[in-house]
């Protein structure tokens, strides 16, 4: 019974926003709930936490985005501010934007070029005391030039794939110029952009406000007469309001439970959208520390793993559902499941998989292990995914205890290479596998991996990879990288990769859900049918 | 009496000083780094340069002495810097939550008091009875239950009784209202949350009145009284009741002291953005000059309360009072 | 509360240990009630192996968030693990929760307080304040430091819920050490140039027995609500360890509409438990403390 309600409302969903005829009604806000604490700061330069997002996109442009019709695509990227979408030239070194006319900021000041490139330069190589937090993705980009009042020019150190992906970065705002003059820090504390919402009011850790922008330049749009984001870090307050309707949704996503009880509770008020998520958690094991430098331990802990089974049951209770490599499932670069199964952890036989992971213990001396391992605070779904890993290893007769451990701590043991083992994060937002699986690189290299390991064969795949400009060469290539993380080497395992389900009432419309939580966050196409 | 009182007041100082340098430490033997939760916690990179700018903005970087000698002039001068996580006074942070915190705990300690004396009276003069039964049944439930669970069962009771009643679930508002601003949107938010603290608050102080009017009803000026022949509710009011009050007040006082630390798990349950939440967000996000000044407010909380008590105990003991 | 001053050398008229028990049974039926509850838990948590039907930590993806039935009586989580057999481990991890830390904190309370009221002067002067700003302290920060640094586990939540209940304890003791030690007796047994040590032990702290054991009693309740209360907010006993604090955590919730035993039976054990405790204590006050004792 409760399978149907969940397949009805999912074909409800897809028809809904298949329905593109349907024409939006104006006015109205839109109470929605922010899954976090207010973030620190409001500047989207420098902040990495999705709840500052989810607070300031509605007010800010940007160069290029996904495409809001089609964010699920990895591939669809449109213009914001610019006119059109520019074909590389140069050998894809040179990428000319023009940019839109008659853009105004909530100031009533125009937005030209100039601003664009000043902020791009603000993201790209930061002034001294700006915080750039995504600085290493741009590493490619040489310069950036703003000939005149309409054009911007993106010069690049090498061709790649991954620039335009790391372009459309949703925390790219465009800001004014002639307030970046007067002061750098303006934007932490303030806001003032050129988006869909203009800023109304911000109530300190409790809510945030936006009106409409009557003069935003993408015609028609917003279709809100404002919004209302509250902070509710509780998934029970969230169930519960959603329920009683004192807000509509949530952006980031719920948990399997929650949806399954609005979907019981509500029938068709409740609209369900599902989608892949760009984020997973890797299993990491210090190779600094013994016996995890024995390939044979690793390796033996990797195949004691049944992602398949594992995966059918946690989609039930988590936010996890997919098994997929270090490629994020349904981008092209992913493996199929033909690829994947050779793979320790993703074997189709278990019990095979198991006794070999037995012998291989044995043959390094290490029967009978015992660990702990290293995991977050966070219940969705790192403790049980941890939890689920700690049962799994139990079965080829070794014995982990989990140390979970706030945030903050829990980075700080990594970085001190102070664990054992420990369940990484591996968060990105637009699809761009060849950047994304940067990750997976030696600590020496990428300063966000904390497997400790050395590989130089890995490294050399990689950096072939990243100049590849043939995307059937570079598929080649990752198949051959991803072997080496999880197969040859076996540095790391990626766990099961989170699933993003997002319940709302369904007189919210307009809204597509993306594969990052990140993405298509600016509010502007979506009305309410009340 | 004035001695009493000076005393009273001077020993204040070294507890609050204790205090400071305690959390101080504590803080600080934590691992982890501020920046890193707030620069490294989406699971994505970031750019060891932003960390170290991170450091140098917060003022991490500098000697521990000094920061230490910062913190207690500051707090001498009530200045407790800014938020490392905003950067925002923390004064302003903690007045934009002390409203709701407060207006719970009044409105619990109202609910506690106007709850506990009549009903702890009762359940004394009534010894044995079936009230009495059921009144020290209600007590022991508001002390054992966990108060988390009183909420997250009250939530949903109230949930799927409107829901069942008129077919639309209610639920208290998710974003605060000042009270003089739509006291009925106020109010319908606070008081779930008041009555749950208050539960165990009223509980608590119920067996204590119960059994200080107990201890008092088998004093010999009370038996002596009812052999003058004066009316029961005469004795009970005028002396009983005023001799139990000392020890009753004593525990009120002290474990209103007590209810910042019940504001934290309620706030929680109920998303409420007092300074329970408040604490609880600082401590995860290792903001030090926050959790301090948060430590340094309820402790003072804590200390002063107990200075008002022991006061208020000074002037009702006439032993003391007329030294 | 009143303590009467007992003379520790004097001739023990009192009735024999089981007589005098048997009366507290008759005249405290409720305490008696309470202590039963207890000795269930007690032995619950003792004999956990032999009487839970399935290993409490074995996840059963089969069998995940079931109604109770003839297999799983209290129905499972969302694991699929059985609640009963969670339930039953349960009370061991509170027995040693709450029996640790109430005995550890109360001991340490006790010496505490009995030394700051015989010293006096200064040391008392200082000792006060100590307990005063640990009393003071919020138990989130304490928790925390302890699990940042030493990791969770259940001798580390010891650690965090013992350290607020010492000055407590040693408030309530030292104010009845105080009464004593103005006693002529004691300050003959000084003249008589009989050490610190002896008169502490002797003379004080069987005075202070009945205040002492009944705040250990209301501990032991105390730091299984803490426990609780702690792992609501991760900062106690860490899966997949069965707690019941823990068990009302995250997956209660979540699933509290549609599978609501998960929440409903750790719940009652934390009640049962803690109400037999402070049944069992109030009836131990009552026959401790002389002016209640004929009524």
């Amino acid at each position: 019974m409760r399978l149907c309600s969940i397949a009805l409302s999912l074909i409800l969903g897809f028809c809904l926003s298949a329905r593109a005829a349907e024409t939006p009604k104006r006015g109205g806000i839109l109470t929605y709930m922010i899954a976090a604490d207010g973030g620190p700061s409001l500047d989207g330069h420098k902040e990495t936490t999705f709840a500052v997002l989810h607070a300031t996109a509605p007010f800010y442009s940007t160069l290029v985005r996904v495409n809001p019709d089609n964010p699920s695509s990895t591939t669809d990227f449109v213009c914001d501010l610019c006119t059109e979408m520019p074909a590389p030239t140069d050998g894809g070194l040179t990428y000319t934007f023009k940019i839109l006319k008659g853009v105004k900021f909530h100031d009533g000041s125009p937005l030209d070029a100039h601003d664009v490139a000043v902020s791009w330069r603000r993201i790209v190589s930061p002034p001294p005391g700006v915080t750039s937090a995504r600085q290493n993705s741009y590493l490619m980009v040489d310069k950036i030039e703003d000939p005149d009042d309409e054009t911007v020019i993106f010069r690049l150190k090498f061709p790649t794939l991954s620039f335009m992906p790391a372009l459309a970065d949703p925390w790219a705002f465009i800001y004014s110029r002639r307030v970046l003059e007067k002061d750098q820090h303006f934007y932490e504390r303030n806001i003032m952009g050129s988006g869909p919402f203009k800023f109304d009011s911000y109530e300190i850790g409790q809510s945030i406000r936006g009106v409409r922008n009557p003069d935003y330049y993408h015609a028609g749009q917003p279709y809100l007469d404002g919004f209302h984001g509250i902070f509710a870090p509780k998934q029970q307050t969230r169930v519960d309001a959603i329920r009683a309707d004192r807000a509509a949704l949530e952006f980031r996503g719920e948990s399997p439970p929650a949806r399954d009880l609005l979907v019981k509770e509500l029938g068709d008020k409740i609209t369900v959208q599902e989608s892949d998520w760009n984020c997973g958690n890797v299993f990491t094991p210090n190779h600094m520390r013994k016996p995890f430098d024995d390939v044979r331990v690793r390796r033996a802990l990797f195949m004691a793993v049944d992602e398949w089974n594992g995966a059918k049951a946690l989609s039930k209770i988590a936010i996890v559902r997919t098994v997929g490599g270090i490629v994020f499932p349904g981008s092209e670069f992913a493996a199929t499941k033909d690829e994947l199964i050779t793979m320790p952890g993703f074997g189709t036989d278990i019990e095979k998989s198991r006794a070999e992971a037995r012998r291989l213990l044995k043959e390094a001396g290490a029967e009978g292990l015992s660990f702990e391992m290293l995991n977050r605070n966070v219940d969705q779904p790192y403790i049980i995914v941890g939890t689920w890993l700690v049962d799994e290893f139990r079965k080829i007769g070794v014995n982990v205890t989990q140390k979970i451990v706030p945030t903050g701590p829990w980075l700080e043991s990594m970085r001190a290479a102070d664990f054992s083992v420990a369940m990484e994060a591996n968060c990105q937002m637009v699809v761009n596998p060849i950047a994304d699986t940067g990750r997976y690189l030696p600590h020496a290299i990428y300063s966000e991996n904390f497997a400790y390991h050395d590989d130089p064969k890995q490294v050399e795949i990689y950096n072939k990879m990243v100049r590849e400009t043939d995307p059937a060469k570079a598929r080649v290539l990752m198949r051959d990288y991803e072997r080496q993380v999880i197969d040859i080497g076996a540095h790391q395992l990626p766990t099961l990769w989170f699933y993003r389900i997002v319940p709302m009432r369904s007189y919210v419309k307009g809204w597509k859900i993306s594969t990052s939580h990140y993405l298509n966050q600016n509010l502007a196409n979506i009305w309410l049918d009340q | 009496m004035y001695q009493y009182i000076l005393k009273r007041v001077l020993l204040t100082i070294p507890t609050l000083v204790g205090a400071a340098a305690l959390v101080f430490l504590l803080m600080r033997l934590i691992p982890g780094d501020i920046c890193l939760v707030r620069l490294g916690g989406g699971g994505a990179s970031f750019d060891p340069k932003a960390l170290a700018a991170c450091h140098a903005e917060i003022g991490v970087d500098r000697p521990m002495i000094v920061q230490f000698l910062e913190f207690m002039w500051g707090a001498a001068r009530l200045d407790f810097g800014t938020s490392m996580w905003s950067g925002k006074p923390v004064i302003t942070e903690i007045a934009a939550r002390l409203p709701i915190s407060l207006e719970i705990a009044i409105l619990a300690t109202v609910v506690a008091v106007s709850i506990a004396i009549p009903l702890g009276t009762i359940s004394a003069l009534k010894q044995n009875s079936w009230l009495d039964v059921l009144v020290r049944v209600f007590a022991i439930g508001g002390i054992a239950t966990p108060s988390f669970w009183i909420g997250i069962v009250s939530i949903l009771l109230v949930l799927d009784i409107s829901g069942a009643i008129t077919g639309r679930p209610w639920m208290p508002p998710i974003d605060y209202v000042p009270l003089w601003k739509d006291p009925i949107r106020n109010l319908s938010m606070v008081l779930l949350p008041a009555l749950t603290v208050g539960y165990r608050y009223a509980a608590v102080s119920m067996r204590m009145t119960r059994s200080a009017m107990l201890e008092v009803m088998q004093e010999d000026y009370i038996r002596t009284a009812r052999a003058k022949g004066l009316v029961n509710k005469l004795i009970i009011n005028r002396h009983a009741l005023k001799n139990a009050l000392l020890p009753i007040v004593t525990l009120i006082g002290i474990e209103f002291a007590f209810l910042i630390g019940g504001l934290v798990v309620t706030e929680q349950v109920f998303n409420l953005n007092g300074v329970g939440r408040l604490f609880v967000q600082a401590v995860q996000n290792q903001d030090y000059t926050l959790t301090q000044a948060l430590v340094m407010l309820t402790v003072a909380v804590f200390v002063f309360t107990n200075l008002a008590v022991d006061l208020l105990y000074g002037w009702l003991d006439p032993r003391i009072r007329f030294n | 509360m009143s303590t009467t001053v007992a003379d520790p050398d004097a001739i023990d008229l009192r009735p024999p240990l089981l007589s005098r028990a048997l009366r507290f049974c008759r005249r405290q039926p409720l305490g008696t009630f309470g202590l039963a509850l207890v000795l269930l838990i007690a032995i619950t948590g003792i004999f956990a192996e032999e009487l839970a039907p399935y290993n409490p930590t074995a996840n059963d993806f089969a069998a995940m968030t079931e109604a109770p039935s003839l297999d799983h009586w209290l129905g499972t989580d969302q694991f699929g693990r059985d609640l009963l057999s969670r339930i039953i481990y349960g009370a061991r991890t509170a027995l040693i929760v709450g029996l640790s830390s109430a005995f550890v904190g109360g001991s340490l309370g006790l010496v505490l307080g009995v030394g700051s009221a015989y010293f006096g002067g200064m040391i008392d002067m200082i000792m006060q304040r100590v307990f005063d700003i640990v009393m003071a302290f919020p138990l989130i920060i304490l928790a925390l430091a302890i699990v940042s640094i030493f990791g969770t586990g259940v001798q580390n939540v010891i650690i965090a819920i013992t350290i607020p209940l010492i000055p407590r304890c040693a408030r309530v003791v030292r104010s009845a050490a105080l009464v004593i030690r103005e006693v002529p007796y004691v300050d003959a047994a000084r003249a008589c140039g009989f050490g610190a040590p002896r008169i502490i032990l002797r003379h004080m702290v069987p005075n202070v027995m009945a205040p002492f054991l009944i705040m250990v009693t209301a501990f032991v309740g105390q730091a299984i609500l803490a426990e609780a209360s702690l792992s609501y907010l991760g900062l106690g006993v860490q899966e997949p360890v069965p707690a019941w604090g823990l068990m009302l955590q995250g997956g209660a919730e979540e699933y509290a509409s549609t599978a609501p035993w998960i929440a409903i039976f750790p719940g009652v054990a934390i009640m049962l438990s803690v109400l037999g405790i402070n049944l069992f204590g109030d009836a131990l006050r009552d026959t401790l403390d002389p002016k209640l004792r004929d009524r």
